[in-house]
């Protein structure tokens, strides 16, 4: 195999390392720091190609030289990124053939969570691919899947088995230096999924992972590829869950999602990480880049349903860049508490006749912020292109707040742009009349809340739009006095 | 059934209940009247429960037991409906989807499980039917982009769905047409029965003629001045309110 001279170097400097400053680290759980050591031994431990090693540490110098953003609508103390261990792994790594065979505490834990296992495996057409801190522990359905040719694994898996796939497309959405997270993503990512959709097949099922962050003091730093191939079609949805922690929590996840001709991927979260708790303790920092490319005629859409976190800093992003090509957003946004939430979308209008949908929803409550930030460009050459946004607020009680940034920037005028902005307040009225029906406060806001945010769940799938339901009820508990 | 003892409310230090007494036994029909700002409306609202009002002196009664402490809610739990004078709007929730709600919440608050879906289903049916309610009209957001006809009869079909013992319609005729008060009168009679009781309040005569009370009542400054049969409602058409209001200074 003939080097180029770049790569040559970059093995050397690679071997440097591993012969020179690389500590074997037996223990599951990294010190606490990060530098160029700990990122090849996080490509070690996860036996990595030396391509890959290579792609980390390029990230890592880029993220070295890069400045946090600030322009966010959200005030936080800035998390100490030497004061994190940067991979954590359970203690029993070997995976497992069926569900008998995994940990029963962790499955325990699952029951807990409202996540049986068992009852996902029963749920018609659901494939689940866990990933508990880091580390993939049990995936299911993968021989239906793989009868129609569809790649779904840990991403760590799939640089392993398919490098060819993950070389040429990793990083081509959200390069490594992108933005600040992103960069400290590729550098360190531990783990996520790997979804590949051959030419012309419609994945039969619903693609589901379920993440959740375990051991105190560790970020999560997961890395979500998702390739669909020209004509073809696969749904993804993505739940989070989280147990209680006092110390905040650093998550900084990359996504990227890649429409080939005529293809179709919808992409759904619920995403429920600690909150923190009424004083505004502890929390979840999530700071994540989600983006999606679509070639000609083909269509992406951005499902959420946000009710975690302190601070939510995330937008799921569509680039248009095919002809006729689709880019939706719908989402709801719950905060309570003291929580901080920036989120929305970006469409960029590139091809022509391209189309873009933004439904958002924010509701907040206690002490929180809200904030929705979109931007809509359409490019000079992006003729015919069109975009329907709508940001709608909910207010609950007089100490939170509700902001609305929307931008626009339209360099062709053939486009048509339309933002409609509502804000309204639950009313004491309201809940009176559901109080009088029998219908006791807390419910009435569940109810109330839900119908504000129909038109989004209604776009999740049915299992999910259930769970999301749910969690729209308990985000918003005690947020009545 | 119900028993209001001297009731004094007012809101903010603001008195607006002077003094009510009032005993409604089942099967009765009870008319209040009066001008504007008598007090009319607060009753209704103070007898369901709403917070805003303070009760200073005298008590409720429903069924023998104080409701001193009793939430809206809870209130609704034992049959106390209030037919609002202002329905209020909640996008996105369906009438069938609130009452369902509001039905399982009831059965719920009672330790009874979550009505079948089949049962709920048949119920709407027959209580759409009852009040000429077209089916499309349930799939809508609950008030939202209603008219006033619209509004009204769909209280009243949430009456009939949820079978209170005590009915309260607040000034359910304003804002009606002569049909549209036809038909949610009709829908009212027909959900009369030796079991319940209604309370209509209102200011003018027009819905008594089809609401037949048994017993009118004129509040004036937040006190009932003149009790009568149905008959003292159409002596006050005819007379106005003025009439009363200078008797009851003598």
């Amino acid at each position: 195999m003939a080097y180029t001279e770049e790569e040559l170097k970059k093995e050397l400097e690679t071997k440097e390392y591993e012969y020179g400053f690389y500590t074997d680290i037996e223990s599951d759980t990294f010190p606490k720091g990060l530098n160029e050591e700990i990122v090849i031994a996080i490509s070690k431990k996860k036996e990595e190609p030396e391509w890959m090693t290579s792609w980390r540490l390029e990230a890592f110098r880029v993220w070295k030289e890069m400045i946090e953003p600030e322009w966010a609508n959200i005030n936080y103390k800035k998390p100490d990124f030497q004061n994190i261990s940067y991979y954590s792994a359970p203690n029993k790594k070997p995976k497992y053939d069926s569900l008998d065979e995994v940990d029963p505490e962790l499955l325990d834990t699952f029951k807990k969570l409202g996540i049986s296992l068992d009852e996902q495996k029963k749920l018609a057409g659901v494939a689940v691919d866990i990933v508990m801190d880091s580390v993939s522990v049990a995936t299911t359905f993968k021989k239906t899947l793989a009868e129609k040719g569809i790649i779904f694994c840990s991403i760590s898996e799939a640089i392993k088995e398919h490098p060819e796939l993950v070389k040429k497309h990793l990083g081509t959405v959200v390069p490594q230096k992108d933005n600040f997270y992103a960069a400290l993503n590729s550098a360190v990512f531990s783990d996520g999924s790997f979804c590949y959709i051959p030419k012309g097949v419609r994945c039969p099922m619903e693609l589901s992972t379920y993440f959740r962050i375990n051991q105190a003091g560790t970020g999560q730093f997961e890395r979500t590829l998702v390739v669909a191939d020209k004509g073809s079609y696969v749904s993804y949805l993505e739940g989070c869950t989280a147990p209680s922690r006092d110390e905040n929590q650093l998550h900084a996840a990359v996504v990227e999602l890649i429409a080939l001709d005529n293809a179709e991927i919808k992409y759904s979260t619920v995403q429920n990480w600690f909150p923190g708790d009424k004083e505004g303790k502890g929390g979840v920092y999530n700071f994540v880049t989600k983006r999606g490319l679509c070639e000609k005629n083909a269509k992406i859409s951005w499902t959420q349903v946000e009710t975690g976190s302190a601070i939510t800093w995330k937008y799921p992003s569509c680039i248009l860049k095919g002809d006729n090509s689709i880019g939706e957003f719908y989402s709801i946004a719950v905060t309570n508490n003291f929580q901080q939430a920036d989120t929305g979308t970006k469409m960029i209008h590139l091809g022509k006749n391209t189309k873009s949908t933004i439904i958002s929803k924010g509701i907040s409550a206690g002490k929180s912020q809200n904030s929705y930030r979109g931007l809509v460009q359409v490019n000079s050459r992006a003729k015919n292109a069109r975009n329907f946004s709508q940001c709608d607020s909910l207010l609950m009680g007089n100490d939170c707040g509700a902001h609305t940034f929307p931008y626009i920037e339209v360099k062709n005028k053939t486009a048509q742009i339309e933002h409609e902005a509502t804000t309204s307040k639950i009313g004491e009225d309201q809940i009176f009349y559901c109080n009088q029906r029998g219908i006791e406060t807390e419910k009435a806001i569940a109810l109330i809340v839900n119908g504000f945010s129909k038109e989004v769940l209604n776009k999740l799938p049915m299992e999910f739009a259930v769970e999301a339901q749910k969690l729209l009820e308990i985000s918003l508990e005690g947020s009545v006095g | 059934m119900l028993k209001v003892n001297n009731l004094h409310a007012g809101v903010e230090g603001n008195e607006i209940l002077n003094g009510i007494n009032l005993e409604i036994n089942p099967g009765e029909v009870h008319a209040i009247m009066g001008p504007n700002g008598s007090g009319k409306s607060t009753l209704a609202s103070v007898i369901a429960g709403k917070e805003e009002f303070e009760i200073t002196q005298g008590s409720i009664e429903f069924d023998g037991e104080d409701l001193e402490e009793t939430s809206p809610e809870e209130r609704a739990h034992k049959g106390i409906f209030l037919s609002f004078q202002y329905p209020v709007e909640i996008p996105g929730v369906s009438v069938t989807n609130f009452m369902k709600t509001a039905i399982n919440e009831s059965r719920k608050a009672r330790g009874l499980e979550d009505m079948p879906a089949n049962q709920m289903l048949k119920l709407i049916r027959e209580k759409s039917e009852l009040l000429e309610i077209d089916r499309k009209f349930l799939s809508r957001s609950l008030n939202e982009g209603f008219s006033g006809g619209e509004k009204k009869r769909n209280e009243i079909f949430q009456m009939a769905m949820l079978e209170p013992k005590l009915a309260i319609l607040d000034e359910t005729d304003s804002g009606l047409d002569i049909d549209a008060l036809r038909i949610v009168a009709n829908g009212v009679n027909k959900l009369r029965s030796k079991d319940n009781a209604i309370l209509v309040i209102t200011h003018y005569q027009r819905l008594l003629e089809y609401i037949v009370p048994d017993f009118v009542h004129v509040l004036h400054e937040g006190k009932i001045v003149k009790s009568g049969t149905k008959e003292l409602a159409l002596e006050l058409e005819e007379k106005g309110y003025d009439w009363l209001k200078n008797e009851s200074v003598v």
